[in-house]
């Protein structure tokens, strides 16, 4: 079985749009969040609460989407744990790194993450995000006059559970965003999730598939 | 103090006429002042008063009656009693009505303590009893002729219809018995009231009516509540949004409403949670509560601010965020009342020591010989606990712990698991008072008399007590001593307009108003109160950085190695 490497439109355009908008309201969602909490004194705390109020309930929205969109274009397989190649990439990140050598994952039709990623990213949708929004819908609906069945859940334990989860996502994104300075560059990371395309290793029997069903994927140069 | 001060006038008025002259037009008579005597008329009483009675904005009554033009009220007249049995000629119920109110009753009985309060029996920390002063205190008494706790209850024509109704702002009371021979002059130098006049202006119960004396309670301008003072005969809009005649123009009654000379607001028993909310237009309310107009969700909510300070309202009262200060618009109150230097002479006269001079210029006393040593506050921020509505008062067959600090004169229940109950705002006040040593109890005293134990005249504590509680029959050891006392004032007057509210970054901050509260009763974000969250938090983000760069830094060491 030989082995083809093409560029592939691995992000579609609305997996882009969610990714850098989900980005934006995370963002939005720690500094905000950061201040209602009191750490963060650059806004005052009405404005900081309105302002998380607002960026949750988008995305809440956008997350709907987003998971209807996972589920019902099988892309939810991206995010399924594999053993396959687990052991090389985490000895990559532990030593062949150090040693200039290349990043052993070679993404493919099926599998977009290496299998680091793809559990982080399982362990991020499974458990951070939500916890985050175990806690964040109540509190939400508690300060919306229609928590009172919540009551004995107590606003401080609530509480407790979204600051710990928002600390979770807050090292998610600091780890995220140096690992995308690992392997080839930095902008070859960014990239694929601005435009779409990235390099790609398929079979022959992919590529005959994407020839003559998805020629759309393949990026023509123009 | 007294005689740095009273040295300074005496310097500075030779120095130059223009200094003098700039200084007294800034804000006139601004130096500390000595005034000698005794007298209780400040030159606030009745001057605010019979100012706010020209005001701007009389409205035409509405009243059916105009009372100037019946016969029956031509008189004439010569005494209150007079008047009364006039109008109880034509308002035959109004007489049974009034029997049962505080305001001539001056009893309570509270429905839920049992506790027997009011202020015939109660002792505060102030002027501490009414009870065998009346002759004194009764100038705010209701009625005609209470001259000592023997008073007849059930004579109609005792009470005094036109100290709520009169609306010249002429009308007067003065000491319904003889004080000492010191106090003599205390309230001399009045006109004579004209019986006719007063009795032909009755209508609806204006705030001069309710301010002359809910104004003044404790002994002077905005003593005893700190959220009413005379400032609110004709307040600015930022200090009072429902008062001021650039506001809503309301009076006491508009929210105070009454049926059958009963209304609504009691500081026995408040409402601090109004389960009775809105009432339907033109019915009358038996609570006197913010929620009763505005009800619990009065914030707009097309915002989400609006939305969140709804959820609120269930842990808040209005007044805790509505009330940021008390003692607003210039007229201080009290916060501290030393009794323990009362009696100092000056050539054997009684004097007063003015040196606090409040934002309107005005100078309080901070020392009478009669009562002591004052301190007093403006724009005070109110202590903040949690209240459900119900008082307990220490009363004079309260025995108490002297060892245990200072007495709470009247405490209250709340608790943050309590749904009735919500954070409050009170006006603390600090007193040091003479109790009995013997019997661990407050004491009555007498204050007021021409005797030689009235405390006001001759100035012996030891006597004023022995004959305070002989003359209403309650044991006394003999030996008396001082105590330190508390007592809590809930705080409902001087909305500030809604520009004016508290910041929510005032309470939701490390160091904000309601930290105190904040003992996991209640969840207050803003305080990073979780230590160890923060701990937990601190260490995994900087953990993760320090991770990432000590990776990043390796890599880079090793690819330097490399290409060497």
């Amino acid at each position: 079985m030989s082995m083809n490497m093409i560029k592939l439109v691995v992000f579609k355009r609305f997996e882009r749009v969610w990714h850098w908008s989900q980005m934006a309201l995370i963002f939005t969602l720690l500094f905000s969040g950061s201040a209602v909490y009191g750490v963060n004194s650059l806004m005052g705390f009405a404005d900081a609460v309105t302002l998380h109020t607002w960026a949750a309930m988008i995305l809440i929205v956008l997350w709907l989407f987003a998971t209807f969109w996972l589920l019902t274009t099988g892309q939810w397989k991206h995010y399924m744990p594999t053993t396959k190649h687990f052991i090389e990439v985490a000895r990559y990140y532990a030593f062949g790194i150090f040693k200039g050598e290349h990043h052993p994952y070679k993404k493919t039709f099926g599998r977009k993450h290496n299998p680091l990623q793809a559990m982080t990213y399982l362990l991020v949708k499974t458990i951070i995000f939500p916890a985050i929004w175990l806690s964040g819908i109540p509190y939400l609906l508690i300060s919306f006059g229609m928590g009172g069945f919540l009551n004995d859940l107590g606003v401080g334990n609530i509480a407790l559970v979204h600051t710990a989860a928002a600390i979770a996502i807050t090292v998610f994104v600091i780890a995220h965003v140096y690992l995308l300075t690992t392997g080839h560059s930095f902008v070859e990371h960014v990239k694929p999730m601005i435009t779409g395309y990235d390099d790609v290793e398929v079979t022959d029997e992919e590529l005959a598939y994407i020839k003559a069903d998805e020629p759309d994927l393949i990026k023509h140069n123009s | 103090m007294y005689n740095s001060s009273f040295t300074c006038r005496h310097l500075i008025r030779p120095l130059s006429l223009l200094l003098c002259f700039l200084h007294l037009s800034v804000v006139q008579a601004s130096e500390p002042e000595v005034e000698m005597g005794i007298s209780e008329y400040s030159k606030t009483d009745q001057g605010h008063a019979s100012k706010n009675n020209k005001g701007k904005t009389q409205k035409e009554s509405t009243s059916t009656t105009d009372h100037s033009k019946l016969e029956a009220l031509k008189g004439p007249f010569f005494s209150g009693p007079e008047v009364t049995k006039v109008c109880l000629e034509c308002h035959n119920t109004a007489g049974h009505q009034f029997m049962n109110n505080k305001h001539w009753t001056w009893d309570y009985k509270h429905p839920k303590t049992g506790q027997h309060l009011g202020k015939s029996v109660l002792i505060n920390n102030f002027c501490t009893n009414a009870r065998g002063n009346e002759g004194m205190c009764a100038q705010c008494h209701a009625g005609y002729n209470m001259t000592d706790s023997n008073f007849d209850f059930t004579n109609q024509n005792n009470m005094d219809c036109l100290i709520c109704h009169e609306s010249t702002g002429t009308y007067y009371k003065t000491p319904t018995s003889q004080g000492n021979e010191a106090c003599s002059i205390m309230f001399a130098g009045k006109p004579a009231i004209e019986w006719e006049k007063v009795a032909q202006s009755v209508q609806m119960p204006s705030r001069n009516n309710c301010g002359k004396c809910h104004f003044y309670g404790g002994g002077g301008d905005n003593v005893k509540h700190g959220d009413l003072s005379s400032v609110l005969f004709d307040p600015a809009k930022d200090v009072d949004v429902h008062m001021s005649e650039q506001g809503e123009a309301f009076t006491c009654v508009t929210c105070h409403v009454g049926e059958a000379h009963e209304w609504a607001g009691s500081r026995y028993e408040m409402t601090v949670h109004d389960e009775v909310g809105t009432g339907k237009p033109g019915m009358p309310r038996e609570t006197a509560s913010c929620e009763s107009c505005h009800s619990a969700s009065p914030h707009p909510i097309d915002t989400v601010t609006g939305v969140k300070l709804n959820s609120h309202t269930s842990k808040v009262a209005c007044e805790t965020c509505h009330i940021p200060e008390i003692a607003r618009g210039g007229v201080a109150t009290e916060v501290d009342w030393d009794w323990r230097t009362m009696g100092k002479l000056k050539n054997g006269e009684g004097f007063k020591l003015k040196e606090y001079t409040q934002g309107d210029g005005h100078h309080r006393a901070t020392y009478k010989s009669i009562k002591g040593n004052f301190t007093y506050a403006e724009n005070l921020q109110p202590m903040y606990a949690w209240f459900d509505g119900t008082m307990n008062y220490t009363t004079i067959k309260t025995q108490f712990d002297p060892a245990k600090g200072p007495i709470d004169i009247n405490s209250f229940s709340g608790s943050a698991s309590d749904p009735g109950s919500r954070i409050y705002p009170f006006k603390k006040m600090h007193t040091t008072q003479p109790y009995d040593k013997g019997n661990n109890t407050l004491v009555y005293m007498s204050l007021w008399g021409n005797d030689d134990s009235a405390l006001w005249g001759n100035y012996d504590f030891g006597k004023a007590i022995a004959a305070g509680m002989k003359k209403n029959g309650i044991p006394y050891s003999g030996e008396w001593g001082y105590i330190e006392t508390l007592s809590y004032w809930p705080v409902n007057h001087m909305v500030a307009p809604k520009e004016g509210a508290m910041e929510c970054s005032q309470c939701h901050t490390k160091e904000g108003r309601l930290s105190h509260l904040d003992d996991g009763s209640i969840y207050l974000p803003g305080t990073q109160k979780n230590k160890l969250l923060n701990i937990i938090g601190l260490l995994a983000i900087f953990g993760t950085l320090a991770g990432v760069l000590g990776h990043g830094a390796l890599r880079m060491v090793a690819t330097r190695m490399r290409k060497k």
